[in-house]
């Protein structure tokens, strides 16, 4: 809990709300369950969104010639499939799980700074509403998420003005986020877990608000040279000034690397809790997975100019550079195999989370070999910014992250809402969505390697990619049917009000599935303290002489609450003001776009939002 | 658990428990200020880049006075002094000498901020801007973040003035002022390394 | 799946089994089976033969010159040693999840093992072995890829948006006429077989625009000519090199590699590699000025192009033919317009030439009247060319061989 200070009579500027339930307290929550719902409804919105993107892309490349859309219209659409697929939906749906689970997890009661929290994600969604606005207002961003200059610096329409200020906004809800759930992991775990009693779901959080931390400030300062360069005229990547464009690629792939880790890392956590839950063992190489995750934080910085092979900085970089990728895929390809060796000898229960994340790590040993073949340097002249490279970033963000992620739904589905997703629709759509998968991005190997460029809105006939682009195309669809499913299932789920009978439905070995489902407001009546590993599992079953286990009848679930729940626990009181703060940011992104007043006003928000946030008391008086 | 204060009485401090010993809030701040290295390090380093690459003038021996930002930059480097003076009473617990440290420190901070305005002013009439070429735009960028965490600084140090003039701090404050002290020195120790790269190391002769 | 203890230290239930929980492999009849598969050897077929039968132009694992086959010959052996770890990890993940699959009414729990350290550090070292074996050819091509030969022929490439302009800067490549500038193309690269090529790649723009005004920039391009080599990157402000050599005449097409733009995908190129003969023909006809047209329709074609058309729009003001008072260099080179070689324009999007071998009016009539209707923000206003004034400039073009 943030440090308790005891208010001064005076309070400050305006009663602080106390109401934890009903529509308006979703606007003043603090509790970081609510947020991380928040999270959720909100990165699953923009999958859709982002989805519905991918299928207009598809349609439109299915044949040679098509004029589904125009040029324009294309470079829009593929731009804004992948600003939310990664912004808009894979990191703030991490975020989601971080939010509600990691304090579960280390047996605390909420993050280390609740308003804060609260005010990254209203930052975060103000950032997606302004970049989308830009659909409204004279285009949106066209340059691609990658946005090269000169040519994102030049491009006539505001689109990709919208980019840079979008992506500042959201950068910042990141930024904060990160400090929030570093300092989180770091200072309050519960008494007895150590580091490494952690969960690995945790130790991924941590590496992953490292790598955030230490990642964005530098496409934070990218952003604002290519927003200068816009608005102001500056010569950051003027060519005809002596600015140098590689310097926009540097800046922002010394961020892209690690980001791509901070997609991936969340779904290995989640992967890493479900498959020992559902092998009924422990995960195999505790210590590897831990030790190898916190490797590729630290080597994830030094790989960035893999995505810069072709951009002609001379063999002596792209030897170092090519050496630097291929030892990175060594602590990402171990924990492969400690998963497996974590199923080897189980008892495989393949309920939906399991097949999700076994499909995972299946879908992820793909993409992996695919990104190794792009370490062969020469090669990767050939393969890159082809739909090569589109096949091997989807297979491990979306067979990898996505997979993962879908996993994880189906598993803390139960947590969050008292109630278990349909297992048999859950099937039937796991298997349409890996089906569905694999016939859009598999063939995207083989048109890579035959010719086909990225971000084209078409192509000729004459180059005989016809048949692959079709049955891509296909399959796509098959995805947005299975995606259809998955709400269908969340859908009958809500109207069929079958409550759980435990609330432990799966058995689980940590600390979240201690509390009730869903938990407290508090979380926990009293904070365990932590002897071990796998801490609830250990408590639930002890091992006998030869070293089989053995169920503890005590039980090991918290006591349902009674009549004196949660009493002597005091949780911070809801705030709107992180919500006031938060809506200060896209206004001064307007002004900065429109009128030098919008931007005063913007700033005079912040100030006033940030101003009653630091004087409201920690309790309403 | 609930304590109602004192009528008139400043809040009391509670220690919170954690894991590391460390307060939540210290923590923050350092990993915050270890982001910030990264920021200004991407600053500086394009400013390190693009050196010597301006292909019209004016170059930084046109405009540079490194006598007038020697004195600015001492003026900063008091600053320090200043919060590390108010650091100390507020660890005894002396709210007048407290605030007068502050406002000692928030002032040169302002004076620093005012001396690079002048500055700023000075090149654009000798004819450097953003635009004009390489220089004007790393300068005036990397200079300009700093300021804007100069001018912040300077806000949360009148704040700390403010809420202590109406009771609003505890009665041991030394905390929250170590917090904006230790953000403070951090925005020394930047514009050190900004001084030394960008004024005191020679530039190449323009090309 | 059995649940763990219940609330309040109840006894342990078992969720019921549910109909269409995952069936195993066995209980599918095995005449259902066996159909299945020969479905699926079916279509697996049908795949692969559809995917082998056409041509394809780009196609990188068609190559026909150097470095391409080289870059193949790399890539092939790492895929199949990609293919081996695919058969090994993903068949044991497969054969893992069949062996230990709970069967129902047999709720155990299997031996906690933790660990195994000797067995980590192997299977983390024998990863390592085979990345280190993969980099020592990496590093080493990466190397020879950099070298630049003594010997070459030297084209300067330069990437606009939307098109591709070609300059041969040798000495011996200079054109008999006016300043002796280097040959200079558009869209169809000529080079000789059996000679290496070092092509200088550079960026440029700012000569042209739309209708609306908006400029052409410099941008990052990408030069890429699948079945001949690997890319390499146009920026702007540095000068990338690639070398190739070929000894297949033919036509092999290219295109941008690197998103600039509106009309990124559809910047494309094509080499003409001709044999020694034809190459000789080729040069000595690039060396002559553009061709004065004898024919009265092309004759008025090339007032209109030289002295501007009825709207006041000029021609020159971007567009260069050798010989004239044209010598703008913001828009494709038209010398030799209608060249045999010159097979493509404007950005290579359209043929220069029907199949038959006669002029494709149809195409550059298009072109004439509405770049924009044609190609969406293409760099050529639209000056209203009137229909004779389209009739006599085609005549014109198709006259400059």
């Amino acid at each position: 809990m943030a440090t308790a200070s005891v208010p001064a009579r005076r309070g400050g500027i305006v009663r602080r709300p106390t109401s934890t339930t009903g529509l308006r307290s979703w606007f003043t929550t603090i509790d970081h369950k609510k947020i991380g719902m928040l999270y959720g409804y909100t990165a699953f919105t923009f999958f859709i969104i982002g989805g519905l993107e991918a299928l207009v892309i598809r349609a439109q490349l299915a044949r040679p010639d098509q004029t589904l859309v125009n040029a324009a219209q294309y470079n829009q659409i593929f731009t804004m499939h992948g600003l939310t697929m990664i912004f808009l939906f894979v990191m703030p749906m991490s975020a989601a799980f971080f939010n509600y689970l990691i304090p579960l997890m280390i047996g605390a009661r909420d993050v280390a700074f609740p308003r804060l929290n609260a005010f990254s994600y209203w930052v975060f969604l103000a950032g997606g509403l302004f970049l989308y606005s830009s659909w409204f207002l004279g285009g949106a961003p066209n340059g691609g998420w990658f946005g090269y200059a000169p040519n994102a610096t030049t491009d006539p329409t505001p689109g990709m003005t919208f980019y840079a200020l979008g992506l500042l906004i959201t950068g910042i809800a990141s930024s904060a986020g990160a400090i929030n759930l570093a300092v989180t992991v770091v200072n309050m775990r519960a008494p007895g877990m150590t580091l490494f009693r952690m969960p690995v779901f945790v130790w991924m959080g941590l590496v992953v608000q490292f790598l955030l931390a230490f990642s964005l400030p530098i496409i934070t300062v990218a952003l604002f040279e290519m927003l200068f360069d816009r608005r102001w005229d500056t010569a950051f990547f003027d060519p005809t000034r002596g600015g140098d464009p590689i310097l926009w690629q540097h800046l922002f792939w010394l961020f892209g690397h690690p980001e791509v880790y901070i997609l991936i890392l969340p779904a290995f956590g989640i992967i890493s809790e479900i498959l020992p839950v559902f092998s009924r063992k422990p995960l195999f190489g505790y210590q590897f997975v831990v030790f190898s995750g916190i490797a590729i934080g630290f080597i994830g910085f030094g790989v960035w100019v893999h995505h810069m092979y072709a951009a002609g900085l001379g063999p002596v970089a792209n030897t170092a550079f090519g050496i630097s990728t291929a030892i990175i895929a060594i602590p990402t390809g171990v924990k492969i195999f400690n998963w497996m060796a974590t199923m080897a000898g189980g008892d495989l229960h393949f309920d939906t989370p399991m097949l999700y994340a076994v499909g995972a790590v299946a879908m992820f040993v793909i993409g992996g070999l695919s990104g190794v073949t792009h370490s062969v340097v020469p090669s990767d002249y050939q393969q890159t910014d082809t739909y090569y490279v589109v096949a091997h970033f989807h297979y491990v963000l979306f067979g990898g992250a996505v997979f993962g992620l879908f996993a994880g739904m189906y598993y803390w589905w139960p947590k969050v809402f008292a109630q278990k997703l349909g297992e048999g629709i859950g099937k039937v759509q796991f298997w349409l969505l890996i089906i569905g998968f694999n016939m859009t991005f598999g063939p995207m190997h083989i048109l890579g390697l035959e010719g086909m460029i990225r971000r084209e809105y078409t192509y000729p006939a004459a180059l005989g990619l016809t048949f692959w682009n079709e049955v891509s195309s296909a399959g796509a669809f098959l995805i947005a049917f299975s995606v259809l499913l998955f709400i269908v299932n969340v859908v009958r789920t809500r109207r069929r009000h079958r409550p759980l009978e435990t609330d432990d439905p799966w058995d689980a070995r940590t600390l979240e599935w201690m509390t009730a489902c869903p938990p407290e407001p508090y979380n926990f009546e009293t904070i365990p303290v932590v002897h071990s590993l796998d801490e609830f599992w250990h408590r639930k079953y002890a091992e006998d002489k030869e070293g089989r286990l053995v169920r503890v009848p005590a039980g090991a679930a918290e006591p349902a609450p009674g009549p004196a729940a949660g009493h002597g626990i005091h949780m911070p009181s809801p705030s709107f003001w992180p919500l006031v703060a938060a809506v200060g940011l896209p206004t001064i992104a307007y002004g900065v776009m429109y009128s030098w007043w919008l931007v005063g006003v913007g700033a005079l928000i912040l100030v006033v939002g940030f101003t009653g946030w630091a004087l409201e008391p920690s309790v309403a008086d | 658990m609930a304590e109602t204060a004192a009528h008139a009485a400043r809040p009391a401090h509670v220690e919170e428990h954690t894991s590391t010993g460390l307060p939540n809030t210290k923590l923050a701040m350092w990993l915050f200020l270890g982001s910030e290295c990264l920021l200004f390090g991407a600053l500086i380093t394009t400013y390190v880049l693009y050196r010597g690459a301006s292909q019209t003038g004016p170059y930084p021996s046109d405009v540079f006075d490194i006598p007038y930002t020697s004195v600015s930059s001492f003026v900063l480097l008091a600053s320090s002094v200043t919060m590390v003076l108010a650091l100390t009473a507020a660890e005894k617990h002396d709210h007048v000498r407290m605030r007068l440290w502050l406002l000692a420190t928030a002032f040169l901070g302002m004076t620093f901020v005012g001396g690079q305005v002048y500055e700023f002013t000075h090149f654009y009439r000798e004819g450097l801007s953003l635009s004009t070429n390489l220089f004007g735009t790393t300068f005036f960028v990397l200079t300009g973040f700093h300021g804007v965490h100069v001018t912040v600084g300077i806000l949360m140090l009148l704040s700390l003035v403010g809420m202590s003039s109406t009771n609003r701090l505890p009665d041991d404050p030394a905390f929250p002022v170590e917090m904006v002290g230790l953000y403070w020195h951090f925005v020394d120790v930047v514009w050190i390394v900004i001084f030394t790269v960008v004024y005191l190391i020679p530039n190449a002769p323009p090309k | 799946m059995t649940p763990g203890p219940r609330k309040a230290g109840g006894t342990v239930t078992r969720t019921r089994a549910r109909a269409g929980d995952a069936a195993s492999a066995s209980e599918v009849p095995s005449d259902v089976r066996k159909r299945l598969w020969s479905v699926l050897a079916l279509l697996a077929l049908t795949f692969l033969l559809a995917s082998c039968s056409s041509y394809k132009p780009q196609n990188t694992f068609d190559p026909a010159g150097q470095p391409a086959q080289e870059q193949k010959n790399l890539l092939v052996p790492v895929l199949w040693v990609a293919a081996a770890v695919f058969v090994i990890v993903e068949g044991g993940i497969l054969l893992i999840s069949i062996r230990y699959r709970h069967r129902k009414g047999r709720d155990r729990i299997p031996a906690q093992i933790h660990g195994n350290t000797r067995l980590e550090i192997g299977w983390t070292i024998a990863p390592a072995l085979i990345l280190a074996v993969i980099m020592v050819p990496t590093v080493s091509m990466i190397w020879q890829l950099a070298a630049i030969p003594a010997n070459a022929m030297h084209v300067t490439v330069q990437g606009y948006q939307w098109w591709w302009g070609f300059q041969y800067t040798d000495a011996d490549m200079k054109v008999g006429f006016g300043d002796h500038g280097p040959i200079t193309v558009a869209d169809v690269l000529v080079v000789p077989a059996g000679r290496q090529v070092v092509l200088s790649l550079s960026s440029e723009g700012g000569g042209a625009h739309t209708t609306d005004g908006i400029p052409d920039h410099m941008v990052i391009h990408s030069f890429w000519a699948p079945r001949l080599f690997g890319k390499q990157d146009v920026v702007p402000g540095r000068t990338n090199h690639i070398t190739f050599s070929t000894n297949e005449p033919g036509v092999y097409w290219g295109q941008c590699a690197e998103f600039c733009g509106l009309q990124h995908g559809r910047m494309k190129f094509r080499i003409a590699v001709l044999d020694a003969q034809h190459w000789d023909a080729w040069v000595k006809s690039q060396k002559l000025p553009g061709v004065t047209p004898t024919d009265d329709l092309a004759k008025e074609g090339m007032n209109l192009f030289l002295n501007g058309v009825s709207s006041g729009g000029q021609c020159i003001a971007c567009h260069a033919v050798g010989g004239t008072a044209a010598s703008a260099n913001a828009a494709p080179n038209l010398t030799h317009f209608a060249a045999r070689e010159h097979e493509c324009f404007a950005g290579c999007d359209f043929e220069t030439f029907n199949p038959d071998g006669s002029p494709n009016l149809d195409a550059l009539s298009a072109w004439l009247t509405d770049p924009n209707a044609v190609k969406l923000g293409a760099k050529m206003p639209d000056y209203n060319l009137k229909p004779d004034e389209i009739d006599a400039l085609m005549a014109y073009l198709y006259s400059l061989k």
